[in-house]
């Protein structure tokens, strides 16, 4: 397989609203692969559709080598997602949520066993290790559900605004964890809403209104558009849309 | 003060424009006191009995008759033999059975007296009672009817005395005049509490109530501007279901109009400042829902007087009765509606309701200051 | 399967953390369980009586004596203007009055017949209906021993009714009531605990989590279900017990049967529970569509009134009310102690119930929208 992801005319409709509106790009395997955009701009929209939880209105994707439209079951077992909303359950521990996770893909108990040790290890969670979630701080849990969805070692991973309200020291520290499973060959798809977060990206889409208007290196957009960092990318391409 | 309205005015607009709750508020309650205004009554009707009359003489066959003809039997079976009563009362096709014995009516001529057997089916202990109870009324006024068609005649009569009987208030016996009072109380006392602590809930979920307690509104002016556009609602709604009552069921409106205006929004009231009560409890909308449907639902159906009658529980139930609203305020729409009394016979009971409101109000709002403090 | 393990495993773990369930689902069932069953009741018995007695001769007070004795009734006072009789009546401080007009006793004397009159309150009409009867009863009585031996040269003939009240005999409504207000809180809080713990999930956004996942519909659904089926066993298991210990019900029937039965009657309430949480938006519409639902199955399912009673109509709507059926199945095995054979239509008809409920909760269930 040549790409990740691959996606052709992508639509998503909801009523008269056209939420994503006849995307097309790929993402190439081991890319950062960042996806900016305000809020409401489709975003979560075209995210939900390649993770399979979001029916496609029109246009094909393929995830992993697989149709999206028509086999999104298959597609959820190569794949790990982490949800703007926080998706660990509060009222388990920090190990259970673990055992859980491990538990749903299939891992065997001695395997959830060993994962759980080297990841409590790696984050630094041990003496937490049996507190109710509910208990960390935003940041940590941040990190615990990434590393959750990294646990049945997915080949691509989804992330839909991984940082939003975490303190900038814990930001800088989640995109470490996101350097590192690149360099393991992991695939990753981000959205954000912070700009300074798009520098971090091999390349960076720009959503407005459903549409992809700006799609490249980080370094090019910046030259194209003639700006001094992102944020400033991002404030001609709106004003230009609208 | 201007804030105080400003900020109820936004909470009415709040609940009106959200359609869902509008229906919940209203359909859901028109719909239930429809269907157990119909459904609910312990009145027997054509109930199915088995008759084994081994005699099948003139005096049984008119017996027989005399009980069907009254409308509440219907005879489903007749037996031939006392081996065929266990198998029809197993498979619950019977409710009584009617045993006469060989030669009912010869020995009841000729030794004046003889026995018959009824025989109920006490898996239903209410249902049988009853049963047993009208049978039993039957066949005591076909002894005075059979002794009198054979005996008046040749005999001087005997002194009697006769009671004269009269059904007051609802000398047509009609079943709704007791269910329905019940039912209204039962259902707007739990859509109001229900709606109100679940309400509240949620915001303390959402985190939206911080704001609130954050703003320079005084507790007790959250707690009343959230409450007063459900209790407009409520009242509303009260008024819906005392005129479904009358105009569907054919209640009387025997008392006056503005008392029983007056009773229902205090009662509605009480049921809005439980459900405040519960919510500065409860965490959760699942607690809320738990104490206020599973706790306040059961016990206000059983122990009310709604179904059964008060005065047959224990003391000790009767007493526990005494904790729920609702106790309180079905002999006050009895009152009003069907008896036509007035406040002179009904202010304890509103005194009550006004106690509950009063004491309902002041330890949420304690709760609440304890919250913020 | 293994699968649906580790969910079960998730799901009772959260049930037992939070300190609130646990309480809920042990110990108001049988709390509520017990209180109301010695409450529900149609016993007509302390029934309070007002006198008006405008006579006031040996005879007169010779007959509310025997009132008072009967059992059936208390004499709550004895007045002389019909007034304050009727004010006592309307102010529910008596049930009936007993009026006996002037020379009563004269005119049963001279003239071989007296009057008196009774008269109910019939705002509850059934009551009212028995408590005539038993007054009826003992005015006939008290006629009948009192009437002068020299006038009756016969007696005139009697009927003896004999009264047996099978399955019951001691007519302990208790037992009929015990494993019926059980089934029906278990029922309520199942379908309550199911709908809102599914929109809950939805509400807080862990479920979307599950969705990303491989995890078949089935296997999700299974592992919501399993574990509030297995505690409607134990609540079942432990209301049971108590029923037994405290009121002595009768165990007639097989109770494998019962814990059978339980274990298709509770899969029925928690497809609905699934059902209505698959069409709820939030933890509140949940909770409003299943009470709206239950509060209809709970006063429909004839243990508090007579399903016979019911219009046509309503018996119909009926068929589709799983409590009814628990009811009936409960007062047939453990009370009339029938067998498999007496009840398998009831018991099919709830596994067909249950099955049709969890196929459209699985139907209607989606992991993508």
């Amino acid at each position: 397989m040549d790409h990740a992801i691959q996606i052709e005319q992508l639509t998503k409709t909801f009523g008269n609203f056209t939420a994503v509106n006849a995307i097309s790009f790929e993402v190439a395997p081991g890319e950062i692969f960042g996806f900016l955009g305000a809020n409401g701009a489709g975003k979560t929209t075209a995210l939900k559709m390649l993770t399979g939880l979001l029916k496609p209105s029109g246009g094909q994707a393929w995830v992993a080598g697989i149709d999206v439209q028509r086999k999104p079951e298959q597609v959820k077992r190569r794949i790990g997602y982490m949800s703007q909303k926080f998706s660990l359950y509060e009222d388990l521990t920090v190990r259970e949520n673990i055992r859980l996770y491990g538990g749903i893909y299939g891992l065997k108990r001695t395997d959830i066993k060993a994962k759980t040790a080297v990841l409590l290890e790696k984050l630094q969670l041990e003496p937490y290790a049996d507190q109710l979630v509910a208990g960390l701080p935003l940041g940590w849990r941040q990190k615990l559900a990434f590393s959750v969805a990294l646990l049945h070692e997915p080949r691509i991973v989804f992330l839909d605004e991984p940082t939003s309200g975490v303190d900038p020291l814990t930001r800088r520290q989640f995109w470490d964890l996101i350097y590192e499973a690149a360099h393991n060959g992991v695939t990753l798809m981000v959205t954000t809403h912070y700009m300074d977060e798009a520098e971090y990206c091999n390349r960076v889409s720009i959503m407005v209104d459903g549409k992809i208007e700006a799609l490249d290196t980080p370094r090019n957009m910046k030259k194209t558009f003639a700006a001094e960092d992102m944020d400033e990318v991002f404030r001609k391409l709106a004003r230009s849309g609208s | 003060m201007n804030r105080f309205f400003a900020f109820v005015l936004k909470e009415f607009r709040h609940i009106y424009r959200d359609r869902r709750t509008m229906l919940i508020l209203f359909g859901m309650p028109v719909v239930q006191v429809l269907l157990f205004g119909f459904v609910l009554t312990n009145e027997v009707k054509d109930a199915n009995i088995a008759v084994l009359d081994p005699s099948k003489d003139p005096a049984s066959i008119r017996l027989t008759n005399k009980l069907v003809s009254s409308g509440y039997f219907r005879v489903a079976a007749n037996l031939q033999s006392p081996e065929q009563l266990e198998p029809a009362f197993r498979n619950g096709s019977i409710k009584l059975a009617l045993v006469f014995p060989p030669d009912f009516g010869h020995t009841l001529d000729h030794e004046g007296t003889a026995k018959i057997q009824l025989i109920g089916d006490a898996s239903d202990p209410n249902t049988a009672t009853t049963l047993i109870n009208y049978a039993n009324a039957i066949i005591l006024n076909f002894q005075q009817e059979y002794a009198q068609s054979s005996l008046g005649a040749q005999q001087a009569p005997q002194p009697m005395i006769l009671a004269e009987s009269r059904m007051r208030y609802n000398p047509e016996e009609k079943a709704v005049f007791n269910f329905v009072p019940g039912v209204m109380t039962l259902i707007l006392m739990l859509v109001s509490a229900m709606m109100t602590s679940i309400t509240l809930a949620r915001e303390k979920e959402m985190g939206t109530m911080e704001v609130l307690l954050v703003s320079p509104l005084k507790p007790l002016q959250i707690v009343l501007g959230k409450t007063a556009p459900y209790l407009a609602l409520s009242f509303l709604n009260a008024v819906l279901v005392v005129l479904i009552g009358m105009l569907v069921f054919g209640m009387p409106m025997r008392g006056s109009f503005l008392l029983l205006g007056f009773e229902c929004f205090l009662y509605m009231f009480v049921a809005l400042s439980l459900g405040i009560l519960i919510s500065t409890r409860a965490q959760t909308q699942m607690a809320a829902l738990f104490v206020s449907a599973l706790s306040l639902m059961m016990p206000t159906i059983v122990l009310s007087g709604f179904i059964f009658p008060r005065e047959s529980m224990p003391v000790f139930l009767q007493a526990v009765g005494t904790a729920f609203p609702a106790t309180w305020f079905i002999p006050i729409v009895k009152g009003v509606m069907i008896k036509g009394v007035g406040l002179s016979y009904l202010w304890k009971e509103t005194l009550v309701l006004v106690g509950m409101a009063v004491v309902f109000i002041g330890v949420s709002v304690r709760n609440f200051k304890s919250r913020l403090e | 399967m293994r699968t649906v393990l580790y969910l079960v495993q998730k799901e009772f773990l959260q049930i037992f953390r939070n300190k609130f369930m646990l309480p809920m689902l042990l110990v108001m069932p049988v709390v509520q369980t017990i209180l109301l069953s010695y409450a529900a009741n149609y016993e007509v018995k302390n029934l309070s009586l007002g006198v008006v007695d405008h006579d006031l001769s040996p005879m007169s007070r010779q007959l509310v004596a025997t009132f008072g004795a009967s059992g059936y009734f208390t004499v709550y006072n004895t007045v002389f203007s019909s007034k304050i009789a009727d004010a006592d009546l309307a102010r529910d401080r008596t049930d009936l009055i007993l009026e006996i007009p002037p020379h009563f006793e004269r005119d049963y004397i001279r003239e071989g017949a007296g009057k008196v009159a009774i008269t109910a309150n019939a705002i509850n009409a059934v009551k009212a209906g028995l408590a005539i009867g038993y007054a009826n009863n003992i005015v006939r009585a008290y006629s009948l021993s009192h009437a002068s031996p020299v006038a009756v040269n016969r007696p005139p003939a009697a009927i003896q009714v004999e009264y047996s009240n099978w399955y019951n005999p001691l007519l302990d409504y208790k037992t009929f009531m015990v494993p019926g207000i059980l089934g029906e809180i278990i029922a309520l809080i199942i379908c309550f605990l199911t709908a809102l713990n599914i929109v809950r999930e939805r509400e807080v956004g862990t479920i979307e989590q599950l969705n990303v996942t491989p995890i078949h519909k089935w296997q999700f659904i299974l592992g919501k279900l399993l574990p509030f089926w297995m505690i409607s066993l134990v609540m079942m298991t432990v209301g049971l017990t108590v029923g037994w210990l405290v009121f002595r019900i009768p165990m007639l029937g097989n109770l494998w049967l019962v814990f059978a039965y339980t274990l298709v009657f509770a899969p029925c309430m928690l497809g609905i529970g699934f059902l209505i949480s698959n069409f709820a938006e939030s933890q509140q519409q949940a909770m409003f569509t299943a009470w709206f639902f239950l509060l209809i199955f709970i006063l429909m399912c004839g243990l508090f009134t007579p399903v016979d009673s019911m219009p046509e109509w309503a018996q119909w709507l009926n068929t589709i009310n799983p409590v009814k059926y628990f009811v009936e199945f409960m007062r047939l095995v453990l009370l009339k102690g029938a067998t498999f054979a007496d009840i398998q239509q009831n018991f099919f008809t709830v596994l067909g119930y249950a099955a049709v409920v969890n196929g459209l909760a699985v139907w209607t269930y989606r992991k993508r929208v």
